[in-house]
Order: C-alpha cells, then sequence, then structure tokens
C-alpha cells in the first residue's frame, strides 16, 4: 500500500466520488480516474499476473499503451476481457476483475511457471510439443491455453450494440494534444473542415472554432486507401449502463491528415523490471498532475535522457519524495543537477540499476555505480525512462518504413501515406537530443524483461539471435516480442536494441517490424455494427409474404430473399405438406409466388441481336408474342445460367434469370452491352421488384385465371397456346402480363401483375380456384417437382458442369456465335466420360437417396479412384417415391445399370438404377392437359 | 479505396466490383473453335506491377462499367474512363 492521492492537482473532479468494485472488494475514485489511477490512489499495486510465468505485475504506463494492466469489466454477457486499466474510465457500480490469476492474484499456483522458467524460453513451444503430433490438439495446447492466456472471453452473445459511420472533412486531425489542437485550429481557420480525434476522455475544455468537429474517447485505428480512416468512437463504455451503442466504428474520409500522436516512452531493461512498481517516467508524471495520485510515497528515476528530468520538479512540487536519479549517461546534464539538488536527491551518472529488490512490489533497487562498486537503495517506485519513440504506427499502414534517427536516438516517421502530414513529437520534432541510447542494463542475474506483456526477456532476445533468427520480422515471431494487445508499443525499440547490439550492427542496419492496422484491439462487435444474426444483411421478402404468413406458411433463406417453403395443415410436418402441395398441382391447381425470379426488361433495335449472342440457342425467329427458354454459358464454356425469355414486341423482351445468378446475370448482360458489343443499340433494366410473379400449375389452372382475366383476352389453346405470352388486364383494369410456361410440367401459367397488387392477385386467384381444391405451395413442393420433370438448378448449375453435362447440347446452335462457343468446344469438355446428369431410383422402395451421396460401382471399394460422381439433387416424390438427379461419369450409358450409392457421413449404402433425368411424364403430355 | 465515378463522383469502393483487367480483347473469330487466342483470353493473365487498366462495375450507383486505371502496387488510381 503505497500510492496515495494528493491533496490537490490533477483534473479530476473531487467533489463527485465514484464508487467501484476491483476483484470483489469496494473502492472509491473520482469522476475523471481511471480504473489505473483510482485504485493506484488507494494503495493497489497487484493488477494482474503476467502471460507466461505467472509474475505479480502492476500498472507500468498511463495511456493505451499499457503492457501488464489488464483487466475484465462488466460481468456475465457484459464481460469484456483485456481492457487496459489506463483507458478505462470509473463510473458508479463499476465490476472489474484481474485475469490470469489462480484463487486470488496475491496466490497464484501456476506461478510455479516462474520457476520452470529456464525451460520456458523463446521458442519453447516449438521446441518442447512437438511429439507425439497428436498430443498438441488435445493435450498440450488446451494446457498451454489455460495456463498463459490473457483474460476469460465471456461465451455468450454480446448484448451491447454497436453502430457504424461515414464521415468526411478536408483535414483529419490524428491526437488531441498541443500540436493536434493547434493544427486543427489552423486548418479550420483556412476555412477547411476538420475532425479531431482524441484517444481520451475530453480531460480539458479545448478552445476549438465551430467547424472543427471533436470526437473525444476516439482512437483512429487504421489508414487505408483514397484518404479513408477508421477510427473506433467509445461511446458509453465510460457509463453505468446505457442503451445507447457502445462503440461507434467511424470511416473518416479526408482529404488530407495530420499525425499528432506524440511520443511513446521506453523503458531500460534491468533485473526483475516487471514488479509492481516499476512504471515509465512520464506515466509516473501523469498520474500527478492528470489525477492527482502519487503511485508511490519514493520515487527513484532511471534515465538516459533531458526530456525525464521533467518529473523531479513535477515530483518536488507535488511533495512527493525522489529517492534519488540513476543516469545512465557518464554526465548529466547542468539542468538535472540543478532540479535534483532543489529536491534534495543524489544523482548517480554514469551508473545503472542492474535489479528491482522485492517480491509482491518495488522495496528498493540494487544500482551499479560508474566507479564499479554497487549500492541499494529503498524506494517503491521505479520511474524509468530509455528515450521517447514517436508515435508514428498510422504512417507505416502503407508500407512506409520507420527510419532511425541517430540524433535522438529513435525510429521517426519514413515514407507517409498519401495526403498524410506529421507534426511535433509524431515526427521526431522537440524530443531532446541528450540521450544516450541505452535499452538493458546488460546481462544481470534475474530476468530483465523486454515485453512486459509477451513475457520477453533479454536472454530470449539473445536465443533467438544464436539460433539464427536475426530478421527482425523472424525474431518477433519466434518469441512473440511485440504480439497481442498492445503490439509492442514499449517493447519494440528496446528489443531491436538487443538484436542489434548482439548481431553488432546499428539499430537503423537492424530495421523495425511494420506497424499494421488496428493501432489498439478492437471488438469485434464494432466491427460488425448493426450486422448481426438476422441483420447480417438485409432480407428480401416477396410481394406475397403477408399473405403467406396469414396461410401459416412456413419460411426458408433462399439467397437474399426470404420464401414460403411450405404451407402446413394441422397435424402436416414438412413432407406431408410438401407432397400434398404436389398432389393438388398434379391434380388440381397451385399457386406459388415466383418473383424472385430475376426479370431483366431489355429494349432496343438490337435486342433480339444481343440474345443471340448471349444466349447459346436462337433468338431471331421467335415470335412476338411467344417464349423461349434460354441457355446462357460464361466465357470458359460452362452454364452460367438459364430461364424463358418471352418477347412482348419487335424490339422488346423480359428475361427470367434463376434466382440465385440474378445479380450476376445482370451484371454480365451489362459488361456484354457496354464493354463487348458498345455497337448494338439496346438496353435493359432489373424489373425483379416491379412485378409480382406468380404461378398458377395444374390442370385447372386455365379455368381458375378465366375467371380473372378481362375480356376480351382469349384463353383457349388455340389463342393462347404453350409457350404463348402476352400483355392484359387482370380483374378489371389492372395492367398484367401473362406467360404460359410451367416449370412444374403441367399446365401452367405465370402471371405479373406491378408488384403492388400481388398480394391481392394472390387472394383473388384462391377464391377463383376455391371450387377446384386450389392449394398454395413452397419451394419443396417447387423442388419436388422440379426432381421429377430433371430440370437442372442450382446444385446442378454449380460452375463445372457444360450444356452436354446437363443434357443440354441441343441449345448449342452451330449457326452463330455466342458467349462461351469457341472454349465449350474443348475436347475435353465434350469426353463421354464426364460426370452428366441422370436419374436415380433406389433398387429397393424402403431405401431413400440423399443429396451428397457418392456413386460408384456396385461391389467396388469406396475409394476416391472409384468415385463415379454424386447425387446433386433428392425428392421424395408422392407418386414415384424416393428420386434424384446425379451427375455420373459417362451417364448416358449407364442408363439401366444398378450403381452403389454411398453415404458414409449419415450412412447410407445401397444401390439404385439409373434412369432418365425426366422421373415424370417424359413425353410432356401433361403440359396440355 | 475512393473510386470517382464519371457519372457519380467519388464513392465507397463497397459501391463497385471489380472484373477483369482491361487489357485484353475478345477474340472476334466467331468462336467457332478453342484457338490460343481463346484461351489466353479467358485464362492467362500477366499480374503485372505498376499502372493497370480494369473493368470495374459501378453496380451500386449507375450500372456503368468503367475503366479504371490503377497502380496495383500501390492502390492509387489514376484515371476513371467510361468506356
Amino acid at each position: 500500500m503505497s500510492g496515495y492521492r494528493l491533496s490537490q492537482g490533477g483534473v479530476i473532479d473531487r467533489a463527485r466520488t465514484v464508487n467501484f468494485k476491483f476483484d470483489g472488494k469496494s473502492y472509491a475514485g473520482f469522476a475523471g480516474d481511471t480504473l489505473a489511477s483510482a485504485l493506484l490512489a488507494s494503495g493497489v499495486k497487484l493488477f494482474g499476473r503476467s502471460f507466461k510465468y505467472h509474475r505479480p505485475r502492476g500498472v507500468f504506463a498511463s495511456g493505451s499503451e499499457e503492457p501488464n494492466a489488464l483487466v475484465e469489466l462488466r460481468t456475465g454477457a457484459y464481460r469484456e476481457p483485456n481492457t487496459r486499466a489506463t483507458m478505462a474510465e470509473i463510473f458508479e457500480g463499476l465490476e472489474a476483475a484481474s485475469q490470469n490469476r489462480g484463487v486470488s492474484l496475491k496466490y497464484d499456483p501456476l506461478a510455479v511457471n516462474n520457476w520452470l522458467s529456464p525451460f520456458l524460453v523463446a521458442g519453447f513451444y516449438y521446441k518442447t510439443f512437438m511429439w507425439p503430433s497428436g498430443f498438441w490438439e488435445k493435450i498440450y495446447e488446451p494446457m498451454i491455453r489455460r495456463a498463459a492466456g490473457l483474460g476469460r472471453n465471456a461465451g455468450m452473445p454480446d448484448p451491447d450494440c454497436y453502430e457504424k459511420t461515414t464521415e468526411f472533412c478536408d483535414v483529419l486531425v490524428i491526437g488531441g494534444g498541443a500540436d493536434g489542437a493547434a493544427a486543427a485550429i489552423a486548418a479550420a481557420e483556412a476555412g477547411q473542415r476538420v475532425i479531431l480525434c482524441d484517444e481520451n476522455a475530453p480531460l480539458y475544455a479545448l478552445q476549438l472554432p465551430e467547424s472543427v468537429r471533436l470526437f473525444s474517447r476516439t482512437t483512429v485505428l487504421g489508414v487505408y486507401d483514397g484518404g479513408t480512416y477508421a477510427a473506433l468512437e467509445r461511446l458509453t463504455d465510460h457509463l453505468p449502463s446505457s442503451s445507447a451503442p457502445r462503440q461507434r466504428l467511424v470511416r473518416i474520409i479526408a482529404k488530407r491528415s495530420v499525425l499528432a500522436t506524440g511520443a511513446l516512452e521506453r523503458p531500460i531493461a534491468f533485473g526483475h523490471n516487471d514488479l509492481p512498481g516499476v512504471m515509465l517516467s512520464r506515466a509516473v508524471g501523469d498520474y500527478v498532475t492528470r489525477y492527482g495520485v502519487a503511485p508511490g510515497r519514493n520515487v527513484l528515476l532511471y534515465l538516459n535522457n533531458d526530456d525525464a528530468a521533467s518529473l523531479i520538479p513535477t515530483l518536488h512540487g507535488a511533495g512527493v519524495k525522489l529517492a534519488g536519479v540513476v543516469d545512465a549517461r557518464p554526465r548529466s546534464s547542468d539542468a538535472l543537477y540543478d532540479a535534483a539538488r532543489a529536491a534534495g536527491a543524489p544523482v548517480y551518472a554514469g551508473a545503472a540499476i542492474i535489479r528491482a529488490v522485492g517480491a509482491m512490489g518495488v522495496k528498493g533497487a540494487r544500482i551499479r555505480l560508474a566507479a564499479g562498486g554497487e549500492l541499494s537503495l529503498p524506494c517503491d517506485i521505479i520511474a524509468v525512462s530509455g528515450g521517447f519513440n514517436p508515435n508514428l504506427a498510422l504512417t507505416s499502414h502503407f508500407d512506409g518504413k520507420p527510419v532511425w534517427d541517430e540524433r535522438i536516438a529513435a525510429f521517426v516517421p519514413g515514407i507517409l501515406p498519401p495526403g498524410m502530414e506529421v507534426v511535433g513529437k509524431a515526427a521526431g520534432q522537440g524530443i531532446n537530443a541528450n540521450i544516450l541510447p541505452v535499452f538493458h542494463s546488460g546481462y544481470v542475474p534475474g530476468k530483465s524483461f523486454l515485453d512486459l506483456q509477451n513475457d520477453v526477456t533479454v536472454k530470449d532476445m539473445k536465443l533467438a539471435e544464436r539460433e539464427g533468427f536475426a530478421s527482425v520480422e523472424h525474431m518477433k515471431r519466434y518469441t512473440t516480442l511485440g504480439m497481442a494487445t498492445d503490439q509492442g508499443k514499449t517493447a519494440n525499440v528496446n528489443a531491436i536494441g538487443v538484436l542489434a547490439e548482439a548481431l553488432g550492427r546499428g539499430v537503423g542496419e537492424t530495421g523495425t517490424t511494420r506497424f499494421r492496422p488496428p493501432y489498439v484491439p478492437v471488438a469485434i462487435g464494432a466491427l460488425a455494427g448493426a450486422h448481426t444474426g438476422r441483420y447480417f444483411r438485409p432480407m428480401r421478402l416477396t410481394p406475397t409474404h403477408g399473405w403467406a404468413k396469414e396461410l401459416g406458411a412456413v419460411f426458408v433463406e433462399t439467397g437474399p430473399w426470404l420464401r414460403a417453403q411450405y404451407f402446413p395443415q394441422p397435424g402436416e410436418d414438412w413432407l406431408s405438406a410438401a407432397q400434398r402441395e404436389v398432389n393438388t398441382v398434379r391434380l388440381a391447381v397451385g399457386i406459388c409466388d415466383v418473383t424472385t425470379l430475376g426479370k431483366i426488361d431489355i429494349q432496343g433495335p438490337d435486342a433480339a441481336v444481343f440474345l443471340e449472342r448471349v444466349y447459346t440457342n436462337s433468338w431471331k425467329t421467335l415470335a412476338i408474342g411467344k417464349v423461349r427458354y434460354g441457355l446462357m454459358l460464361r466465357e470458359d464454356g460452362m452454364v452460367m445460367d438459364d430461364g424463358t425469355t418471352a418477347r412482348l414486341g419487335e424490339t422488346h423482351f423480359v428475361m427470367t434469370t434463376t434466382t440465385a445468378n440474378a445479380g450476376r446475370v445482370m451484371q454480365h448482360l451489362e459488361f456484354c452491352a457496354q464493354i463487348l458489343w458498345p455497337e448494338l443499340d439496346v438496353a435493359m433494366i432489373s424489373v425483379t421488384d416491379q412485378w409480382g410473379q406468380i404461378a398458377v400449375a395444374g390442370p385447372k389452372s386455365t379455368a381458375t385465371l378465366a375467371k380473372l382475366v378481362d375480356a376480351p383476352f382469349d384463353l383457349s389453346d388455340e389463342a393462347f397456346p404453350y409457350m404463348a405470352c402476352g400483355a392484359l388486364t387482370v380483374y378489371g383494369g389492372v395492367p398484367a402480363r401473362l406467360f404460359r410456361i410451367s416449370f412444374s410440367g403441367e399446365r401452367a401459367y405465370e402471371l405479373a401483375v406491378p408488384a403492388r397488387f400481388a398480394h391481392a392477385l394472390a387472394e383473388k386467384l384462391m377464391e377463383a380456384g376455391a371450387e377446384y381444391g386450389i392449394a398454395p405451395y413452397g419451394t419443396e413442393a417447387l423442388g419436388i417437382m422440379r426432381i421429377e420433370k430433371g430440370h437442372a438448378a442450382g446444385p446442378e448449375l454449380n460452375g463445372q458442369t457444360t450444356a452436354h453435362d446437363l443434357g443440354l447440347h441441343k441449345l448449342l446452335s452451330k449457326k452463330k456465335d455466342f458467349i462461351g462457343r469457341a472454349m465449350a468446344a474443348r475436347p475435353a469438355l465434350m469426353d463421354t466420360q464426364r460426370q452428366t446428369m441422370v436419374g436415380l431410383k433406389p433398387v429397393n422402395e424402403r431405401d431413400v437417396i440423399r443429396a451428397g451421396s457418392h456413386l460408384l460401382p456396385v461391389g467396388a471399394q469406396a475409394k476416391a479412384e472409384n468415385d463415379l460422381g454424386h447425387v446433386t439433387s433428392a425428392a421424395r416424390s408422392p407418386t414415384l417415391g424416393s428420386i434424384a438427379l446425379a451427375l455420373l461419369a459417362g451417364g448416358p450409358a449407364r442408363m439401366g445399370e444398378t450403381v452403389r450409392v454411398y453415404d458414409p457421413i449419415r450412412g447410407g449404402d445401397f444401390e439404385a438404377v439409373v434412369t432418365s433425368p425426366v422421373h415424370y411424364d417424359p413425353e410432356g403430355k401433361r403440359l396440355h392437359a | 479505396m475512393r473510386i470517382f465515378c464519371p457519372h457519380c463522383g467519388e464513392r465507397g469502393l463497397e459501391e463497385f466490383t471489380y472484373a477483369q483487367d482491361a487489357e485484353r480483347a475478345r477474340p472476334t473469330d466467331g468462336g467457332a473453335t478453342p484457338t490460343k487466342e481463346w484461351e489466353g483470353y479467358v485464362y492467362l493473365r500477366d499480374n503485372l506491377k505498376g499502372p493497370r487498366r480494369e473493368y470495374w462495375y459501378h453496380g451500386g450507383g449507375c450500372h456503368a462499367w468503367l475503366v479504371v486505371e490503377r497502380d496495383v502496387s500501390t492502390h492509387e488510381i489514376l484515371s476513371v474512363t467510361v468506356p
């Protein structure tokens, strides 16, 4: 218990006490405190256990670079692990907990890892847990994960909500310190639209012009192409509870940016430098000046530069005792001597702290003096400074390599992202050149940590170098230095310094690892924003959705659409409902919303020529008022899509596509029209959403429709035969299009009306067909009937099948050019041994064929080399029993043969007979029934 | 990434779809047989560094196919034209 609240100072609100809990114990702080400052003020030193060795750890820094003090915030499903106590603002009722510990923070049985540490060196996991290989997943990895690690996942769906926004500005200023504020004001005065992002809570009321938009608690995470920046705004993390979004991912589009992120201090490594009480010098200063907290009662300062000497008057002014100044430089500056003298503290120039003394916290330090002797000094805080690194992570997101600047012994920005300017300490300006580059106190007894978060020591680095990991990128991956939540913000440069020393090279020559986004850890929820669960993507509803819902339809997702799957009546399961719907269509009449099929309106004098080129079959000969089935290939000769296209006029066609490919076909047609054949006078537009389309199928379809069509439209077979189409009006003047086409194989129509009339149309059809026993049918019945009829659909149009494979080769015109013609003629694609679409029926009627089953020769072993193909679609036909479509090697030649249907995953192994894919009404008589 | 559509102005990447490079011309031989020229058009890509011409589709906007000249190693967009 050594930290305490100073009687004055800081920008906290001492009038407002805030109560919170840490590891179940109650504490109080002030409004404006972070969890770190409030706990330090309460005398807490121990914040967590380290990643690998479970060593006790305290607060090391005061900002987002904190490697040690990671805690879990809130409870239950709201629990968030790995939160930096230095960034978490306290609020009334906050519950925080330490992580990676045993029974309690003080007594951690896994601290035994510390004594095993000679075996836990760099690359230890790679070297030790090699054998037997099967042990890795089941034994070693879970064991390591349990022993070494960070916080615990809540293990429940994230109940918080998040959002995403986009903002635009002329100038984005990153960092709200003096340099950033000045840049924002200057840009605003020049008439620019400015956004200023600052990572911290608004402690000071910045006096900014109105045209500057300030985003507080907002961390810029990454820089992307075209002046795009990602930032994370923490909206309610500092509030007890709120229904507002917790965080907001802000995409900022900026013409220019100013990076004013300042510099981050780096430590000097020495023995046991991870003991609670060892802190960055500027963090000690921050706690005093920002929060009015003395982290300890007796501070020893260890430095190698003049910038850190500013802590001396800060402590002296706050009345905190300074035990002494250990300066790695052979001679300290006069200013430092003067300040130390004023504070009454001795200065040890040319000296080094070799070891921190203490068990659960700093009790003193062992110092190696310039003259050669050693000295012990009592202290409870060791404030350390090894220099200042420009905070340049964002400058290297565009592959810019930081450059070593000998003058200030730090990496400074190299080539900058387009439009970015760096100012102040982030650019290396204003960092004192009076520095002696020292990264560690030598190879001293006890662990000297370089990376506190990953428990990587000076010796680990040396070992990695001895084992040949001489490149910084290899070193990082081998030792794990610079990984995890802090990305080595306080560790990287020292590690590179130690590696350079071991290699006998300069630091600049050794180089640095590249920084990648995000700058700080981001909750996955923030990246997802509102797009979770059923909101993952927009759901498209058919125009008869409400009608189907009233009838008790069960819905299914088909691509972006929600479609009626089946309409169960009391006591029916999906199969009996679907089979009843099929029977109704085959025996009477049924209706089904087919709006989801892509509908493309194509017009222009060259529309027919255009269709000739995109479809494999002939279109010029199609008469006005007629519909034709068309097949479309990709340029590589594989089938892209199929559907019917109707000719409504000399220069007017309406194409339908499959539901799944609607967008892709539209894009393809536009490519053909705009890029391949700009000379054609043709235009097209998607009308999928504009027309609601309902299939009316079954022997009673004509009689049903006859009640709806307005006179004088003639529905007779002579006037409107199979494959006819036409414009008409229905039930008293609603404009409509009628197509006599059939997917079910029965006498059938598709009737299209403007989408807003589709719901009413469905109701009218139900009334009109009531006397025939009309029923709505869904995608299950649709699927059964198309498999009965052997129509290829999604599972067969899988991007690997040709027209030949699907038995559609008669549609390949020999008289004209079309997309895919040349490549479809490749000999291997014409091979009769290719897998070709066939029908299947089980030999034994009790067997049920399942899609995905593999086909093998009867008696052959179930090995990949015996594989003949697979079942693509399977159905339970009410009249034919189990039937299927399959892709079978040399299919047509095997008609009547028996094959083995093998489904090891779901346990199916039986024989089936190869049939024609058209299981039902092969002559097509039903179309006219 | 931001693309300046000649019809719609500067828009975000999410409105566009990349299709293919715009350096190749579709063979005009009538397409009856799979010649080397066709194989080259369909499959072979040089994958060169530096400025390349590419087809992008503004599906989230005007539905225009655009020729975008882009440095594929820096993502810098040098020009956008309607072919």
